[in-house]
C-alpha cells in the first residue's frame, strides 16, 4: 500500500534557495512519488514558500533536482516547467483580479491551448464539476470573491493546465474551518485522479491526516521526515505543531482507516 | 473667433487626436505589459512614413537590411550561453524562424519598390517591414533586463530611441519626405471642407482600436497580454512568460505606430526625427489616463488634440510648448486626486 514505492516524480538533493545572500533553503533532500501527497509542515519563515518558489523556477536554486526523472541544464524556466507538468498553486493566489472567474480558468489552460489542444471546454466543465461555486460566480470578476473562493479558483486555474505535479503553498491560510476541510477533500480527491502534491502548511494536523509522507522543515532545514502517519505521532511534532488536542485522536483513526480503503 | 473657425479648429484637433490616441493606446499597452515606457515608439512612426515614400520613389528602403541585420543578432542572441554542439544543431532551425519573416518583408519591398504605382502593395510591404523590428527590439535590448527596476527600463529606452533616431538619419538621410495622398477627394459640408484624408485617418483609427478592443476581450492571446498586465507571477504560472508577452505587445505597438506612420505620410513632411515628437504627444494623452486606462488614454489624446489646434489659433509659436505644458496639471491632478499606491514594482 505504501506510495513510497512508486516511481519518483521529483527528485531534490542538496537544495539551496537564496535571496540575494541569504539562504532561505539551506541543503533539503527529498523526493515526491507518483500519487503521493508528501507534506511539508513548520513555522511561519522556515523557508517553505521559498523552497516551492525555488522548485518551480521562480526564485533560482542551487542543487540537484530532478523533475519527472530528467535533470535539466540550465534550469528550466518557470514556463516550461508548466508545460512539462508541473503547475504552482501560490499563498497569494496570484489571480487575475479583474478578469472574470471564467477568464481566470481558461487562462489556466493557456499553455495547453497554443499547443494546439482544443480540450479546454472538456477541463472548464470539470473543474465546474469539482468547484461549483466557481460555476455560479463564473462572470464574476475574481477580485469579488470571497477566501475560499479565491483558492479554489487559484487551483482550478492550475488544473486547468492538467498538472501531474501541484505544488500547494498554504491552501488553508486565512480560511474558515468548515472551507478548509472542502479544500483538504478535494486535494484528497485530486490524488485520487492520479496527480502528485507537494502540500506546505502551518495547518499541520490538517496537513499530517492528509499526506502520505512528511517533512518538518525549521529554519531552512529538514529536521524530522518519515511516513505522516508516524509524525502525526512524534512526541516532538506534538508538542511543536499539533498541540494536545485530544479530539484529533479517534478522528485521524477513522481517516487512517477510510485511507487505507481506498 | 467664430462657429467656422471653431468647426475648422475641431477638424483638425479630432484627426491628430485620432493619431496620438492609438499611439497613446500603444503606450499604454507595453507599458502594462512590460513596465517599459515606449521611447522608440517614434521611430516607429518615422519608419514607417519614410519606408513607404522612399517605396513611391522607386527605393527599397534601408529599414529592410535593420530588419535583416536584426534577425541575424536574434539569433545570435538567442545562441548565446547554450553549449557549442545543442547552438549548432538549433542553428538551422533558428535561423528559419527568425529570418523567415525579415526576408519574405524584404522581397515584399523591393517587388513593391518596383511598381510604384500600387499603393496597397507598399502599404503592405511598410507593415511587414517595421511590425517585425517591434519583437526584435524588445529581445534585443529589453528581454535581458525584462526584471530590471522601471527607470532602468527607461534609460535603456531612451538609448535605443537615440540609436534608431541615428539608423533613421543613415537610411533616410536629413531631407524630408512626404508620400503620395491616398485620395485627393474633399467634400465641402457647410462652411467646413472636410478632406477624404481626414475622414480616413479617423476612420481607420477607430477601426484600429475596435480591433484592439476585440483583440483583448475575445481571443485568448489578448487575454494572456492583459493577464500579464494585471498580475505578473500569475501570469508565469499560467505558462506565459515575460518574453512571450513583451515580444507580442512590442509587435503589436510597432504594428500600431506603422499605422500612425503609414496614416501621417502624406499629410506633413515627415524627418527621420519628426516621429518622437508625434509620439510625445501620445504619451501626453496616455498620462492623462495615468498610463493604466485605455478610455482615459484616448479621451487624453483628444485633448491634447484640442489644446494643439487651439494653441496653433492663438499662440502659434507656442503650440508644442502648450501641449507638453498639459502634463504639468495632469500630473497634479493625478497626484492630488488618486490616493498614493506604491508602484508595481513586483515581479
Amino acid at each position: 500500500m505504501s506510495r513510497r514505492e512508486a516511481p519518483a516524480l521529483l527528485v531534490a538533493r542538496d537544495v539551496t534557495v537564496a535571496y540575494g545572500k541569504v539562504a532561505a533553503v539551506c541543503g533539503v533532500s527529498f523526493d515526491i512519488r507518483l500519487g503521493e501527497v508528501v507534506s511539508i509542515v513548520g513555522p511561519n519563515g522556515a523557508g517553505k514558500t521559498t523552497l516551492l518558489a525555488g522548485l518551480m523556477g521562480l526564485l533560482p536554486l542551487r542543487g540537484e533536482v530532478e523533475r519527472f526523472g530528467k535533470g535539466a541544464v540550465p534550469p528550466p524556466t518557470v514556463e516550461q516547467l508548466v508545460r512539462a507538468g508541473m503547475g504552482l498553486i501560490p499563498e497569494r493566489r496570484e489571480l487575475f483580479a479583474t478578469l472574470s472567474v471564467e477568464d481566470n480558468l481558461r487562462l489556466g489552460g493557456f499553455d495547453r491551448w497554443r499547443q494546439g489542444e482544443r480540450d479546454g471546454a472538456t477541463d472548464l466543465a470539470n473543474i465546474y464539476a469539482l468547484f461549483p461555486q466557481l460555476r455560479e460566480r463564473r462572470h464574476q470578476q475574481a477580485a469579488t470573491l470571497s477566501g475560499g473562493e479565491r483558492q479554489m479558483l487559484a487551483m482550478g486555474r492550475a488544473l486547468m493546465a492538467r498538472p501531474k505535479l501541484l505544488l500547494l503553498d498554504e491552501p488553508s491560510l486565512g480560511l474558515a474551518p468548515l472551507v478548509t476541510r472542502e479544500i483538504f477533500r478535494i486535494i484528497d480527491r485530486l490524488r485520487t485522479e492520479g496527480v502528485s502534491i507537494l502540500l506546505v502548511e502551518q495547518n499541520a494536523s490538517a496537513a499530517l491526516q492528509l499526506a502520505d509522507y512528511a517533512y518538518v522543515m525549521e529554519s531552512g532545514s529538514f529536521v524530522l521526515e518519515g511516513p505522516a502517519a508516524e509524525l502525526a505521532r512524534n512526541e516532538r511534532v506534538i508538542e511543536a505543531y499539533l498541540g494536545l488536542a485530544p479530539v484529533e485522536g479517534p478522528r485521524k483513526l477513522q481517516r487512517e482507516t477510510a485511507k487505507q480503503q481506498v | 473667433m467664430n462657429l467656422d473657425i471653431a468647426l475648422w479648429l475641431s477638424q483638425d484637433a479630432i484627426t491628430n487626436g485620432a493619431v496620438y490616441a492609438l499611439l497613446a493606446i500603444a503606450l499604454v499597452l507595453v507599458y502594462t505589459v512590460t513596465r517599459i515606457i515606449f521611447v522608440p515608439q517614434g521611430e516607429f512612426i518615422s519608419f514607417a512614413a519614410l519606408s513607404l515614400a522612399s517605396l513611391q520613389a522607386g527605393q527599397v528602403p534601408g529599414t529592410v537590411y535593420l530588419l535583416i541585420a536584426g534577425g541575424i543578432l536574434v539569433v545570435a542572441a538567442d545562441s548565446v550561453g547554450l553549449p557549442r554542439a545543442v547552438a549548432l544543431q538549433r542553428l538551422p532551425g533558428r535561423l528559419i524562424r527568425q529570418m523567415a519573416l525579415p526576408l519574405a518583408a524584404g522581397g515584399i519591398a523591393w517587388w513593391s519598390a518596383s511598381r510604384p504605382d500600387d499603393l496597397w502593395l507598399q502599404i503592405v510591404a511598410t507593415l511587414a517591414i517595421v511590425t517585425p523590428l517591434g519583437p526584435m527590439v524588445y529581445r534585443l535590448a529589453f528581454q535581458p533586463i525584462a526584471h530590471a527596476s522601471v527607470l532602468v527600463l527607461l534609460i535603456v529606452a531612451v538609448a535605443v530611441h537615440y540609436v534608431l533616431t541615428g539608423m533613421g538619419l543613415v537610411f533616410f538621410g536629413g531631407e524630408g519626405l512626404r508620400s503620395n495622398p491616398y485620395s485627393s477627394l474633399s467634400f465641402n459640408v457647410g462652411v467646413l471642407n472636410v478632406t477624404a484624408q481626414s475622414l480616413l485617418i479617423v476612420f481607420a483609427s477607430v477601426t484600429l482600436m475596435a480591433a484592439l478592443w476585440f483583440v483583448f476581450e475575445r481571443t485568448l492571446y489578448g487575454k494572456a497580454l492583459n493577464a500579464t498586465a494585471i498580475n505578473r507571477t500569475g501570469a508565469q504560472l499560467i505558462g506565459v512568460s515575460p518574453s512571450f508577452s513583451g515580444q507580442l505587445s512590442f509587435a503589436l505597438a510597432a504594428f500600431i505606430a506603422a499605422i500612425s506612420g503609414l496614416l501621417i505620410a502624406p499629410t506633413t513632411t515627415v524627418y527621420y526625427d519628426t516621429g518622437f515628437l508625434i509620439s510625445l504627444k501620445g504619451f501626453v494623452g496616455a498620462t492623462v489616463g495615468g498610463m493604466a486606462s485605455y478610455p482615459l488614454a484616448v479621451v487624453g489624446s483628444l485633448l491634447v488634440g484640442f489644446l494643439e489646434a487651439g494653441s496653433s489659433f492663438w499662440w502659434s509659436a507656442f503650440k508644442d510648448s502648450l501641449v507638453f505644458t498639459l502634463i504639468v496639471p495632469v500630473l497634479l491632478w493625478r497626484s492630488l486626486a488618486t490616493p498614493h499606491s506604491e508602484g508595481d514594482e513586483r515581479q
